[in-house]
């Protein structure tokens, strides 16, 4: 769906895109993540033939950006930084003009896809007010709508949840989920770890315009053979596990084992309580914080510390 | 695309309120003059204001001569410099451009946006002042306006003092016909004038994601011509300025019509428009637009 090679950008002395190989297949609900700055909006806009590469190879839907850039819009639909439309007129009356922008359709084609478009972001009612009467979350709506007027096999969001409120960026996310399952790719950048984590299945993180990691969200979120036990017999556990507990607090413990319910069941046949049992999985965060640097919009002499990353990024 | 720009062009207020500004300029002075009957004296003052007391059918010439140096210009160069910048500062030219409409596709709906722009401004202040003009002064027939002797024998070249020569048109019959057919070429020369400060701004437009900085440097740029041609010691470009012709289109008014000043105006402007046209569209479809 998206493949670059190579891909870099230069402003001047600033490397803003270095040598990325991007790489999100058919399906994905793909993630970008990282800092302020890291190059992410950069990216988005190569991607959607607005900034010309320095050096590089960008094919999205299997065509050549910029060469055949005409040909693979039609067929997208995006979201670049903060949405925008004429104040002065109305919502529809926006998408009406985008629309009519674009190539094709007969007039009441086009009407539908706008009403319907309207509908999935939740602006179905939507009345004759200017769009300057707008709430910030009402903006981020109309723009989602006109990247989803057209039906697109592609979605190219960038930072879609802005301006959401938490019930408006749920039933985003769903909306996200149900035209994936319909047949979208979906690619979105975000700094927002925990959204990511909850909508996307392949992340890629950028750090200082470098592709620092690319990978299923699932194996980096494999198990690490470590469980959390809460139980009230903290003390009678760390006997029995001697050895195996890696830390103690005063209701919990880290216990490497692999396998939570042969675990389980050994404590319960020893008589020690146990009120909840987890596998511990890596988080996002740690992982990503791990790979990047404090961001652009953070001006601080001391470096960031090192956290702590179990396994290297698979390139 | 060409109808999406024009639909944005009608449904913007801007474009309502510069035009009644523009007519409303040469109303407030048929006002006043009617009022008054103080009308400048042949050869002061703006172009045909003198001539008009006796014949109001000439003051659209007269309208058109007072919006001229400052209004019209300003108003294109607004209009002109808005049409990318304008958009790149709203964030709808990345929206426009993924739609997907090409680049040149863009700009030439703009470059017609503002052609209609300047044809609506300068046929809206001719009607205006045409009808305001008649209903304070009347339409004298032709040769009453008439004052024997007063056609000149040396036409003066230059367009700048043509003001005190205008009233020579009336020394000959002109007929509503010929009156119809020397405003309409009137209208053409200017608009073709008008067009060349617009090409200006609309290749400042796409250098700038600044509305006022595109506006601000076209109008710099006629102001900076308007200077050089009236100062002798650049007589070697004088010939190449933008300005240098823009009231050549006095000499409509003129019997007989005199040819030279309003070719050279109409070829000047075909210039300036072709090569910052063509600046324009080099550099838009190479930038990256990052705004």
């Amino acid at each position: 769906m998206i493949v670059t090679r190579s891909l870099t950008k230069q402003y001047g002395a600033v490397l803003a895109v270095d040598s990325v190989d991007l790489d999100v297949r058919p399906g994905d609900r793909y993630g970008l993540l990282g800092p302020n700055g890291s190059g992410k909006t950069t990216l988005v806009r190569m991607l959607l033939g607005l900034v010309f590469a320095t050096r590089g190879e960008i094919e999205v839907l299997g065509k050549p950006v910029p060469r055949r850039v005409s040909e693979i819009l039609p067929e997208v639909g995006a979201l670049v930084e903060e949405p925008a439309a004429y104040p002065h007129l109305s919502g529809r009356a926006n998408l009406r003009l985008f629309d009519a922008a674009g190539p094709g359709g007969r007039r009441r084609d086009r009407r539908n896809r706008i009403d319907d478009a309207l509908e999935q972001v939740g602006l179905g009612g939507i009345d004759r007010r200017p769009v300057k009467a707008y709430s910030l979350g009402m903006r981020q709506r109309l723009g989602l709508a006109a990247a989803l007027v057209r039906r697109p096999r592609l979605l190219i969001l960038d930072e879609p949840g802005n301006g959401l409120d938490p019930r408006g960026i749920r039933d985003f996310r769903q909306l996200l989920i149900d035209l994936n399952a319909a047949g979208t790719t979906i690619f979105l950048s975000s700094h927002l770890l925990g959204e990511v984590e909850l909508l996307c299945t392949r992340v890629g993180v950028l750090d200082r315009g470098k592709l620092v990691l690319q990978q299923d969200l699932a194996e980096l979120q494999a198990p690490t053979g470590r469980i959390i036990v809460e139980s009230p017999d903290v003390s009678r556990a760390v006997a029995l596990l001697d050895g195996r507990v890696e830390a103690r607090t005063e209701a919990t413990l880290v216990v490497r084992h692999d396998d939570p319910a042969a675990l389980n069941a050994r404590l319960v046949g020893e008589g020690i309580r146990v009120t909840a049992m987890t596998a511990q999985h890596r988080s996002l965060e740690e992982v990503v914080l791990g790979l990047t640097s404090a961001g652009s919009d953070q001006v601080s002499n001391r470096r960031p510390k090192a956290g702590p990353v179990g396994s290297e990024p698979d390139r | 695309m060409i109808a999406v720009e024009l639909f944005k062009l009608v449904r913007r207020p801007r474009t309502w309120i510069s035009i009644v500004l523009l007519c409303a300029l040469p109303v407030a002075v048929a006002i006043f003059i009617a009022v008054t009957h103080l009308a400048p004296p042949p050869g002061q003052g703006a172009a045909f204001l003198s001539a008009v007391v006796q014949d109001g059918s000439l003051f659209p010439a007269a309208a058109l001569a007072l919006v001229l140096p400052v209004f019209l210009p300003v108003a294109v160069a607004l209009v002109a410099g808005d049409s990318i910048a304008g958009e790149a500062t709203s964030g709808t030219l990345r929206y426009l451009l993924v739609r997907p409409v090409g680049r040149t596709r863009l700009l030439a709906a703009k470059l017609v946006t503002v052609i209609v722009y300047v044809l609506l401004a300068v046929v809206s202040v001719t009607l205006t002042s045409y009808i305001t003009g008649v209903a304070l002064f009347g339409s004298a027939p032709p040769e009453a306006v008439g004052r024997p002797g007063n056609l000149q024998a040396g036409i003066p070249t230059g367009g700048v003092q043509a003001g005190g020569s205008a009233t020579s048109l009336s020394g000959a019959r002109l007929t509503v016909m010929q009156l119809i057919e020397r405003i309409a070429g009137a209208v053409a020369l200017i608009t073709v004038s008008m067009l060349g400060v617009a090409a200006i701004a609309l290749f400042l437009s796409t250098v700038t994601d600044s509305v006022l900085g595109a506006a601000f440097g076209a109008l710099a740029a006629l102001v900076g011509s308007e200077v050089l041609v009236t100062l002798n010691a650049a007589a070697v470009i004088q010939p190449y300025l933008p300005t240098r012709y823009w009231l050549a289109w006095i000499d409509f008014f003129r019997q007989p019509i005199f040819w030279r000043d309003i070719q050279r105006g109409f070829g000047i402007q075909a210039v300036y428009v072709a090569v910052f046209l063509a600046a324009a569209w080099a550099n838009f479809s190479t930038k990256d637009v990052t705004a």
